[in-house]
């Protein structure tokens, strides 16, 4: 589904965030991404959303490659996947509702899918009392619900998630990690960057281990090892 | 979008404000100069209303001859009036205004009116009396037996302040011309970048809109429609400003501009003033807008 082929990424200050990364993802795999702050992680996932480039090689989605789409492509492209962030991204002059809303509108989603939708989403992530409040009226763990909902409202092929709870207590973490894993139970593939070894070990799945830009461990059903 | 973008505006009342309000500073200054404009105008007609030209006869030249004369400077493009004051009319109104300090006795006493007529001539532009007055020294219209009918022009006692005004007028025009330019450049500077800041503020917003999946329009639409918006409603108040100001100030501007009506100005001319100032609201802020968000759009 998803395919690293060599890729590398060099700064313009010779620094590498990437260096000839290559591995796959399948479709409805789990994937935890672990590694220290600058090992590549976040880099590894902005290649996915083509929101940077490769310095060299190449990333394909299914037989695509991400970086030769065109602009109306990559518009296309980006409604199949949905994006979860650490700190979270929420747009703050829209409520909960209008947030997850806005994801369906672009995607070209009726008014009618939109009103139907959005409460359902809503309730999936326990949070359908507070859709009409703003992201700052919102504690952390709930602003990260609301931008799950927001990810997962298109049924997107891949769910990303960038250190969703590096900003969350530990009651958060656990909550927000059963939603991932009940979304991926649901068939959705999900990649997830962390250095939170609870998370990983809680999930029990496939673990990619990053140092310096390379890639150094890649378990099948792996454990939180650095 | 429309919705989007007035939902935009509301909830960021703040920012929205100081947008509006730096937009009336620019449409301040706009209007200012349409005003401004109109004022100078009517100054310069009316002082160049005022700079005229007098050719006076030879009390012995035929009346025929002087309205020969007056019908080929009257075909002149850039003569606007010909006055002609006969011998008899002339006389009475020196009469008229020396009746008891012996005038009238002593022209009396001379026995036959010794007054000329007189053609009283204006044109568009004071810098025309000069070839007119050179017109009139050498043309041989007035010169029918090689003598001139002409006693005098007075274009030659005022020549000096004729074209001093006339290069005032020119100068004040030009300068008038440029001054506007800046100061709406100026302007349109200072609210573009206010423009720019409060979307600068919303940048993180664009990059998450891009990042799921909104095209660039969709992305743009609502900014522009809020800049749009923050574009009317500063006309708006602007308008409504100048007209109290305006009002409040009639008679004090009256006597400051040689008695131009800035009220009846803006009351006759209300549709275009409305259109130039809504118009350029409108403008501004939404290609200040759409050049604002482009910056941002490249997700």
């Amino acid at each position: 589904m998803i395919h690293f082929d060599k890729v590398s990424k060099k700064y313009a200050d010779q620094t590498h965030a990437l260096a000839e990364v290559s591995f796959s993802i399948q479709p409805k795999e789990f994937v935890s991404i672990v590694g220290h702050s600058g090992a590549g992680k976040t880099t590894l996932l902005k290649m996915i959303l083509a929101e940077e480039r490769p310095s060299e090689g190449k990333v394909f989605f299914e037989s695509v490659n991400i970086h030769k789409l065109n602009r109306k492509e990559l518009t296309k492209f980006r409604q199949k996947i949905g994006a979860v962030f650490q700190d979270f991204r929420l747009l703050p002059q829209k409520t909960a509702y209008e947030n997850i809303a806005f994801a369906m509108e672009v995607a070209g989603r009726t008014d009618e899918d939109i009103a139907a939708d959005v409460p359902h989403v809503l309730n999936l992530v326990d949070l359908a009392e507070k859709m009409h409040n703003f992201p700052h009226e919102l504690s952390g763990g709930e602003k990260q619900r609301v931008a799950i909902a927001r990810a997962i409202v298109n049924n997107p092929d891949i769910i990303i998630a960038d250190e969703p709870t590096g900003n969350l207590d530990p009651i958060n973490t656990y909550e927000i990690v059963q939603i991932l894993k009940k979304i991926n139970d649901m068939g959705t593939t999900v990649i997830l960057t962390t250095h939170n070894k609870g998370v990983v070990d809680s999930v029990g799945k496939r673990v990619i281990t990053m140092e310096k830009g390379k890639v150094v461990r890649d378990d099948k059903t792996g454990k939180y090892i650095l | 979008m429309v919705k989007a973008g007035s939902v935009y505006f509301w909830r960021n009342a703040f920012v929205s404000f100081s947008s509006v309000i730096v937009m009336v500073i620019t449409l301040s200054f706009l209007s200012g100069l349409i005003f401004g404009n109109a004022a100078l105008q009517a100054t310069l007609a009316s002082l160049k209303g005022k700079v005229d030209m007098n050719v006076y006869f030879l009390p012995t030249t035929a009346p025929d001859d002087i309205l020969a004369l007056k019908a080929t400077l009257e075909k002149k493009a850039e003569v606007t009036s010909v006055t002609y004051t006969s011998r008899e009319d002339a006389l009475d109104a020196l009469k008229g205004r020396h009746p008891d300090d012996g005038t009238v006795e002593a022209i009396n006493e001379l026995g036959d009116n010794p007054l000329g007529a007189v053609l009283n001539v204006q044109t568009k532009d004071p810098s025309h009396y000069e070839a007119l007055a050179r017109f009139l020294k050498t043309d041989n219209a007035v010169s029918p037996n090689g003598v001139s009918i002409i006693r005098k022009v007075n274009f030659y006692d005022h020549e000096t302040a004729i074209n001093a005004l006339s290069r005032i007028i020119n100068a004040t025009n030009r300068l008038g011309f440029v001054l506007s330019i800046v100061f709406v450049a100026i302007s349109l500077i200072i609210a573009f970048n206010t423009i720019r800041l409060t979307i600068y503020n919303s940048r993180e917003e664009i990059s998450v809109m891009k990042l799921v999946g909104a095209t660039n329009k969709y992305v743009r639409g609502p900014f522009m429609v809020s800049g749009v918006m923050c574009g009317v409603a500063a006309s708006l108040i602007t308008l409504v400003l100048f007209f109290f100001l305006i009002y409040y100030s009639r008679d004090f501007a009256k006597n400051f501009f040689i008695g131009i009506d800035f009220l009846a100005y803006y009351k006759a001319n209300f549709g275009q003033i409305f259109g130039i100032v809504v118009g350029s609201g409108v403008l501004i802020g939404a290609v200040s807008s759409y050049l604002a968000v482009r910056r941002y759009l490249k997700v």
